[in-house]
């Protein structure tokens, strides 16, 4: 059926409309998935709820051509209540682990086969971890505490010699209960704990957070206020884009990559918290705007901050390009066709480097971004050096976005006062992180408290592409092809 | 190759200053005396993500670029606990992480530092306690010094693994080379 089809049904979702999900039923649910998966169409987010926040349910949000999209099945109808409810695995791969989540966190089964635990951990049960017979192959299970200075995960190659036969993650260590959590905060406050979900996305979820209670409110931001939240957005973009950029150097064996980026990073930092008021934005986006007014100087400042680190990145990025051992180690290494990659749903910068060139900064045409219109490019090799060069475009893009955000910055107010209205509402956010599309779903209650919120993390739908990038790689590469996507844990293991 | 060295010596030597002007930055020269005086060596740390948001690992790492230069002072970051003489956790620790933080805590040889970072590290911070957050460091391993912050800058970062080893060697004092009270 063509997408045509459900477009009276779904309501539109602007950012001064509250939205109501759509109901479907077992089937419609089913029918809703195909058809939006038929047109090019994609899921953005898959999450429940249980009879704490009413209903128990399972939602799906889908971005289409005709915008984002909404599902709601209500688990409780006779129709689903002691059947599963249907499962999407084969249309989007990356399903299955949020279903097992749904599973895990409020006990809706779907049809699907896989029913592992995902993000609970019992203690004292041991997981199955799916195993690879053969001659010479042998098992290198890893974490989940690391030996550098990351987040807690497992991984488990079976490998022949030094090759990755297969590589099978075992995530949820940094589960602690954030969206319970939400529930002890009131709407108005629940931009801090959003900020949180991902340190290094602060700026991403607590923007998709303050869309999704601001458009259920019908609160309109000052025009200055989306200016400034795009400047901290991109400022974020960069930081992230800079660290990363040296530390791929690192692994591929050049330390001056590193010393040199991680010293930008730090001017960008520093800069930020000059403007900002912190190193990392986490409190910057507050339901109305922004939290402080920049101080005189901050403008000039990170202007000539962006310039230089924007210049400084051109030289870099020449020499990364130059360099004959970096560029073997970058050459087609974990690399993801572009098939495959629209296959698996692979999402946000990594996607864009395997041919998937979507960007919400573009596709959603959400202020400021409509007026900013930013250069969204893309590469189709789909491996580390794809990935790099991506990178380095943002990088360079968000410099300038960033600079032309300082130059004609709106005047007027920073806030707006916010108030609760009496009635309980419904509200989604969704925003281009720097790693990818984050989404926010928030439902709220009467009082100004929360009653569900849900936050998603691109890294739902590229973990599992990594389990494929990996494959036929040596196991020496994994940590420069886990750090070319560098997926999040704690925002994905919530 | 020679834009490389000629990025190098452009970008010159970017570490801030010891001692300078700014309070906080004297902290780079006590910790640089304290760890020659106390451990004669450099000071190994193994740092554990206990279930953080991965802010606070990202300042963390900010003290390894050039500007904080901490293996300059003699610090570096070691791979195993077995080769710890500190181990710096971030918070709030999660339910799945309990068991592989006593496991490092277990691995790591006496006498041991403990430093729990961030407000997390502290007491669950923004995640609060309850339900798989088992909020605090403290609440699964003992902890010496706690640096709090959301996240903690690199400085204070430095000033509280300072702290750890002060206290350390005062204990060390009081107790005659023995072990650590706990
Ligand atoms: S203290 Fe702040 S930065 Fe550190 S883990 Fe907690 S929320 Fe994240």
């Amino acid at each position: 059926m063509p997408l045509r089809h459900w477009l009276a049904a779904f309501e539109p979702i602007a950012d001064d409309a509250a939205v109501r999900p759509l109901r479907v039923g077992a089937e419609d649910w089913r029918r809703l998935a195909e058809d939006v998966a038929a047109s090019g169409g994609r899921l953005l987010a898959l999450w429940g709820q249980d009879a704490t926040a009413g209903r128990p349910a399972v939602f799906a949000a889908y971005q289409t051509a005709a915008g984002l999209w909404i599902a709601e099945l209500v688990c409780d109808a006779p129709a689903v209540a002691d059947d599963p409810y249907p499962g999407l695995q084969d249309l989007y791969p990356f399903a299955g682990r949020m279903q097992r989540a749904i599973r895990d966190l409020h006990g809706l089964r779907s049809t699907d086969p896989d029913h592992r635990p995902w993000l609970r951990h019992a203690p004292g049960e041991a997981y199955e971890f799916v195993r690879v017979e053969g001659d010479g192959v042998h098992e290198i299970p890893v974490g989940p505490v690391h030996a550098g200075i990351i987040e807690p995960g497992h991984f488990r190659f079976s490998v022949v010699g030094e090759k990755v036969l297969r590589l099978e993650q075992r995530l949820g260590f940094a589960h602690k209960g954030i969206e319970r959590r939400f529930l002890e905060f009131a709407a108005l406050d629940g931009s801090r704990l959003a900020a949180r979900v991902s340190g290094d996305s602060a700026v991403a979820y607590s923007w998709a957070y303050c869309i999704a209670l601001e458009s259920q409110w019908g609160v309109r931001i000052p025009r200055r206020a989306q200016w400034l939240r795009a400047l901290a957005l991109e400022l974020e973009r960069i930081a992230n884009h800079l660290g990363d950029l040296g530390a791929l150097g690192n692994d591929a064996g050049f330390a001056f990559g590193l010393t040199q980026f991680s010293r930008l990073k730090e001017q960008v930092l520093r800069a930020t918290e000059h403007a900002l008021g912190q190193r990392y934005a986490m409190d910057w986006v507050v339901p109305g705007g922004v939290s402080r007014e920049l101080p005189p100087d901050a403008a000039t400042a990170l202007d000539r901050c962006l310039a230089e680190v924007g210049a400084e990145s051109v030289v870099l990025r020449g020499i990364y390009e130059e360099h004959a051992g970096v560029r073997d180690r970058f050459t087609g290494t974990g690399a993801i066709a572009p098939d495959l990659a629209a296959r698996l749903g692979l999402t946000g910068l990594a996607g864009r480097a395997s041919g998937q060139v979507q960007d919400l900064r573009r596709d959603l045409r959400f202020p400021p971004y409509e007026e900013l219109r930013p250069a969204i490019g893309g590469a189709v090799s789909g491996d580390v050096a794809a990935r790099v060069a991506v990178r380095f475009d943002e990088l360079l893009e968000s410099c300038r976005l960033g600079r032309r955000i300082l130059a004609q910055l709106p005047g007027g107010d920073l806030r707006v006062a916010v108030v609760a209205p009496a009635p309980a509402a419904f509200g989604v956010g969704a925003v281009e992180g720097w790693r990818g599309p984050v989404l926010v779903a928030l439902a709220t209650a009467a009082g100004g408290r929360i009653r569900r919120c849900h936050p998603h993390d691109p890294s739902w739908q590229n973990w599992p592409a990594l389990e494929h990038a990996v494959i036929d790689n040596i196991v020496p590469d994994f940590p420069l092809i886990n750090k070319s996507f560098n997926l999040s844990y704690s925002g994905h293991d919530l | 190759m020679l834009k490389t060295l000629r990025q190098i010596q452009r970008t010159g030597i970017v570490t801030e200053p010891v001692p300078a002007p700014d309070p906080t930055l004297r902290i780079r020269a006590v910790l640089e005396q304290r760890i020659l005086g106390i451990l004669g060596r450099a000071l190994a740390i193994r740092m554990v993500d206990a279930g953080s948001c991965n802010g606070c690992e990202l300042e963390v790492n900010a003290l390894t670029n050039p500007i904080y230069n901490i293996e300059g002072l003699g610090v570096h970051f070691v791979a195993s606990p077995r080769h710890a003489d500190l181990l710096l956790v971030s918070g709030p620790v999660t339910t799945a992480m309990r068991d592989p933080l006593l496991r490092v805590y277990e691995a790591t040889p006496d006498p041991k530092l403990v430093v729990a970072i961030g407000d997390c590290g502290r007491d669950g911070g923004v995640f609060g306690c309850g339900g798989p957050s088992l909020g605090a460091v403290a609440n699964v391993i003992p902890v010496d010094v706690v640096v709090p912050g959301c996240p903690p800058s690199p400085n204070r970062l430095l000033a509280g693994i300072l702290a750890a080893l002060d206290a350390s060697a005062a204990l060390d004092v009081r107790q005659e080379g023995g072990g650590r009270a706990e």
